[in-house]
């Protein structure tokens, strides 16, 4: 798989030493975010794990907890999370058409919508914050008989769409640099893993919220 | 670029003295390079943990012991911590792994050479940050960190050593990830899966573990982290939380942990054993299909922790069952390597000797399992120096000397010299018998009902514990030894020829000693199965 | 190399010790032995030379799987039948109750006997532990016994024992607890029945776990409800031990577990018919040991369940300390 047919400018671009070719190196890269993917799915799944032991103990407390969760915020935040995806599709698609002004485009585009999520989750976190919903000292709750179990529901609220939202600002912080190295014209349309790999990445978190909208929101909302 | 003169050309380039500027050491992305800086970190992280046993063993001397109570809880959270997360889980995939992956797969690197040596910084970020906690007081929580207590009682810096662990649980699935693309798409042409030495397969099998299992650890200690800061209840009954529920998230990375450090130590028994007995593996892929079982296998176990802890009787069966489902694969593998031996041609360097300990150890450790395995008797040896002993004789009968086997192995590779074949025979029996001595007593201590994590014991003890403390002493010479001569041996050794063992492996027999940046002079293809000592004609990449 | 077997499942233990002694001691034997033989009679005695390669054998492969697996099985059969024995009490039993906390085991017995750190039990009789912790999670273990629980906060855990040995054997904590752990023992004191019953008559307080556990739930006001139902309450007689229907539409069996949850935080399990939040939180109000108190007393007030246990020679109280407005 020796690439002595591929010119001299191909062969610079982006294809680290250690790899035969460019089809080998893509290959890995795809192959690593993937695996990735896969420890993040077992990273969540101690938290989701957790939520369905104390949801299946407690269930009207929980299921009086979702008065608080915000539905049209939610679900707001569930259509721009899906239009970022799109964005993040066309973006893949402009990479690998080597066009470099609507890849920008629709890089900025997710990073907007990235921000817009994370507004809106401000926003609601900053209601929580209001109603003492926040665990710890400060946490009050209208029904006294579910107060322990709701401020375990809130701590895994905030566990698991704290690290959802953090993973959104990191990939808020990847979506710049993609934008930083388009405008540079590192991609083309012979090479831009980043860009893919970038956009799984992002696919995945999208589908993280995808589970945690209707669990922690529509419970009791039926 | 060196500012020094330039070195005689006595010797040929290759990954050592191709430049010798502390840049190129810390800013390299060479695997070979890298599996060196994870070698000193690792031997420090060892050494650390060493300590911190050695002042367990002398407080056990005495019945009252000799330490604060407070003080000693300390020591054996930390000797867990250290031992656990920063020696044993990299130790063998970081440092043997990392160097000799490629060359055995016949490729130029890993798949991703600079996360593999952020893998290196992030293991020493968790590293000083574990340090810091220790210097500033330690931890007392055991370096199983059972809520409440961890949670809601102790006074010491938990949530420290849980940053450390967390930080350092990022390095282990960084390098398992690497591995296994590496595994998937850089062997050279002609290197199947069939060919595979089994060192990689019990590589591939660890990396699926660390991939799988880490994360779980690490948000385990996130939520504990947060719990003990703002005490929301997640395990503390008192506010409508289950201590139990801390305990099935920690073993269900912790169990599939102790697969992730014995697997790399099979991988080693795998290559020393054919090596040292010019033969190939009897049972090849029962041997690699047995790594694929244990990774598998060591996910559905994890319950054999909870016999007593409140779990469920008709769970615990379950866990129970399973548990001993799990020891078969490990038994076919002990088999298979003795068979290998079986009109062998049988020589007696030091790693054969660290190999015939490990299997010989192992099978101890091992059977031991079925012990605890065994429902009744795990009521009565659970949290007793019993199970001290079972994961000691497989955690440093095994693995520890599974590592100094291979690296007594892989050193005249690695440093291009020879190390001193008589004193290291001699260290290797020396830990031997320090090993047994101390922890053999153990199983009977265990059996006679003296509890783990005890600062101070019955009276009838006594005597078990001196032979025991006894033994560490001497272990502890067993492990300085080679610390010396191993140091010595890189700078003054003499120089080793290319293939000093006639070992099989693309590593050995196309790779130079030591081996250039990548690896190899020229690209190889692979014609024949691992291990192919008689020089058989292959049967078509079977 | 073995303790001292001072119960009916010590011997028993040990016997399934021992298989698995002479097994994995076979097995070791084994494998050193075809090791030690190998390495000597197939030590290479010519540099050159390069030995047949045998690359494996399908049958002999499944043969070594399947034959550990089957004496697995009988290891795991007869473990797994030993402990559901041991961890399934008789119907009769003595019954004690253990509160563990940093660092000492707090014993109560059913007619009101106290200690720290000693159990005194009978030859002959079997007695069956509650085990609750007020803290952090313990474990009460008694090796002559051969048995050990993790003591849990916020549940219930239970073994049982029959002695058969007069003595003084240890009881080691033996789940880490903190600071003094390692010093948080006691004794188990196993009597022939007259000296047994000599010391427990000499020991006996004024008051029963079940006449404390009748006071404090006048104490607590509990009989304004439940039994004057000035407050509609579920009724407490027949209780223990039959279902009750919850407002989630679980049925659950009336047990100490659930007792214990109902007392210190009834709305978290509230039963069908009763509006939440009427009753009081009594979390934080009424300590480990007092429940347990209390926990007699309402087993007394069902009628399939003995007030205290079987108590060989201590005849039940004389009339029932049922709750008087």
């Amino acid at each position: 798989m020796a690439d002595t047919n591929v010119s001299a400018a191909e062969h610079d671009v982006g294809l680290k030493h250690h790899f035969d070719d460019s089809g080998q190196q893509y290959e890995s890269a795809t192959l690593g975010m993937w695996v990735f993917l896969l420890t993040e799915i077992m990273f969540f799944g101690g938290m989701f794990g957790s939520y369905t032991v104390y949801r299946n103990l407690y269930p009207e407390a929980f299921a009086s907890t979702s008065r608080f969760m915000n539905l049209t915020l939610g679900a707001t935040n569930t259509a721009v999370l899906i239009c970022s995806s799109l964005t993040m599709a066309l973006a893949v698609r402009s990479a690998r058409l080597g066009a470099k002004k609507k890849l920008i485009f629709f890089l900025v585009s997710t990073l907007i919508l990235g921000i817009v999520f994370l507004s809106i989750k401000y926003v609601e976190y900053h209601e929580k914050w209001v109603d003492h919903h926040i665990p710890g000292p400060g946490f009050h709750y209208d029904l006294p008989q579910y107060y322990h179990q709701a401020q375990i529901l809130f701590f895994l609220y905030f566990a698991m769409t704290g690290m959802h939202a953090l993973h959104m600002i990191v990939g808020a912080g990847l979506l710049t640099t993609l934008i930083v190295m388009a405008s540079r014209n590192r991609f083309s349309a012979q090479w831009n893993t980043p860009v893919d790999m970038i956009g799984l990445y992002w696919h995945f978190v999208d589908i993280v919220w995808i589970f945690l909208f209707p669990l922690l929101y529509l419970i009791g909302n039926h | 670029m060196s500012t020094t003169l330039p070195r005689p050309q006595i010797e040929a380039v290759n990954y050592l003295n191709v430049d010798y500027s502390w840049k190129s050491w810390l800013f390299t992305t060479d695997h070979k390079r890298i599996a060196l800086l994870y070698l000193f970190s690792i031997t420090a992280m060892f050494g650390i943990g060493g300590v911190f046993a050695g002042l367990m063993r002398l407080n056990l001397l005495f019945p009252d012991g000799l330490f604060q109570h407070d003080t000693y809880n300390k020591f054996f959270t930390m000797h867990g911590i250290v031992m656990v997360f920063f020696f044993l889980v990299p130790s063998i995939p970081a440092t043997l792994g990392n160097f000799l992956i490629p060359p055995m797969i016949g490729a130029r690197d890993l798949a991703f050479p600079r996360i593999n040596l952020l893998s290196w910084y992030i293991y020493i970020a968790g590293a000083i940050i574990t340090i810091v906690a220790i210097l500033h007081g330690g931890v007392d929580t055991g370096w199983t960190f059972y809520a409440p207590f961890s949670s809601s009682y102790s006074n010491t810096h938990v949530i420290l050593a849980a940053i450390g662990i967390f930080i350092a649980g990022f390095s282990s699935i960084l390098t398992g990830l690497n591995f296994i693309i590496t595994v998937h798409k850089m062997r050279a042409p002609g290197m199947t899966w069939g060919r595979l030495p089994l060192f990689v397969w019990a590589h591939y099998a660890t990396s699926l573990i660390q991939v799988l299992g880490t994360p779980v650890i690490a948000i385990t200690l996130v939520l504990l982290g947060f719990e003990r800061i703002l005490h929301a209840g997640i395990f503390d009954p008192n506010l409508g939380g289950d201590p139990v529920l801390f305990q099935h998230l920690f073993w269900f990375y912790s169990h599939p942990a102790v697969y992730i450090m014995i697997l790399p130590g099979m991988g080693v028994v795998s290559e020393i054993v054919p090596c040292f007995s010019r033969k190939g593996a009897f049972g090849y892929e029962f041997i690699a299909a047995s790594s694929l079982a244990i990774a598998v296998l060591g996910f559905l176990v994890w319950g054999h922790h909870l016999f007593v802890a409140g779990q469920s009787m008709y769970a615990s069966m379950v866990f129970s069952f399973l548990s001993f489902f799990v020891a078969v694969p490990s038994a076919v593998k002990v088999f298979n390597w003795t068979a290998t031996m079986y009109r062998g041609s049988i020589s007696f360097e030091t790693p054969m000797l660290y190999a015939f300990g490990f299997i010989g150890l192992f099978t101890i450790g091992g059977l031991t399992g079925l012990f605890l395995a065994t429902l009744a008797i795990d009521v009565h040896v659970t949290d007793t120096y019993f199970v001290i002993a079972h994961f000691h004789y497989v955690m440093v009968g095994g693995m520890v000397l599974a590592y100094l086997g291979g690296v007594h192995f892989w050193f005249p590779k690695m440093t291009g010299r020879l190390y001193p074949e008589n004193l290291a025979r001699l260290a290797a029996v020396i830990v031997f018998v320090g090993f047994n001595l101390t922890f053999f007593p153990q199983f009977i201590l265990g059996y006679l009902g003296m509890p783990r994590r005890y600062a101070t014991y019955a009276a009838e003890f006594h005597t078990l514990n001196v032979f025991s403390t006894a033994g560490a002493t001497i272990l502890g010479v067993g492990y300085i030894m080679p610390l010396i001569y191993l140091s010595w041996a890189w700078f003054k050794g003499p120089r080793s020829p290319q293939n000093p063992w006639g070992a099989k492996g693309l590593e050995w027999e196309q790779s130079p000693t030591p081996p250039p940046t990548y690896n190899f002079d020229v690209p190889p293809v692979v014609t024949e199965p691992a291990y192919n000592y008689a020089g058989e004609v292959d049967d078509g990449g079977h | 190399m073995f303790p001292v077997q001072a119960s009916t499942g010590a011997g028993q233990v040990d016997a399934l010790y021992i298989f698995l002694l002479v097994v994995a001691g076979i097995m070791t034997v084994g494998i050193f032995l075809c090791i030690a033989i190998f390495a000597i009679k197939y030590r290479r005695r010519d540099p050159d030379e390069i030995p047949r390669p045998i690359h494996g054998s399908i049958p002999v492969e499944i043969t070594w799987s399947v034959i550990p697996f089957l004496v697995m099985l009988v290891m795991f059969a007869w473990g797994t039948r030993l402990y559901f024995e041991n961890y399934t009490p008789p119907k009769d039993t003595l019954d004690v109750y253990v509160v563990g906390k940093q660092w000492m085991w707090k014993v109560q017995y059913p007619d009101g006997t106290r200690e720290i750190n000693e159990l005194h039990v009978p030859v002959g009789s079997p007695v069956k532990l509650i085990l609750a912790s007020e803290d952090v999670i313990h474990s009460f273990y008694i090796p002559a016994f051969r048995l050990k629980h993790d003591v849990v906060p916020g549940s219930y855990q239970t073994y049982w024992f029959q002695p058969t040995e007069p003595g003084r054997y240890h009881i080691f904590c033996a789940e880490y607890c903190g600071t003094n752990h390692s010093r948080m023992t006691g004794w188990v004191d196993v009597m022939d029945p007259a000296s047994y019953q000599n010391w427990m008559n000499a020991n006996a307080p004024a008051d029963s776990m079940e006449q404390r556990g009748a006071k404090l739930f006048a104490q607590y006001g509990c009989a304004s409800c439940h039994v004057l139902q000035t407050t509609p309450s579920p009724a407490l007689n027949n209780l223990f031990g039959h279902p009750v229907q919850l407002a989630n539409g679980q049925t659950v069996i009336v047990d100490e577990s659930y007792l214990r949850t109902a007392i210190l935080n009834p709305n978290v399990h509230p039963v069908r018919g009763y509006p939440p939040n009427v009753m009081p939180v009594f979390q934080d109000q009424i300590n480990e040991e007092q429940l347990l108190d209390l926990m007699v007393y309402l087993k007394s007030l069902s009628s399939n369940q003995s007030a205290a246990g079987v108590n060989p020679a201590r005849p039940a109280p004389a009339g029932k300390a049922g709750a008087k407005p």
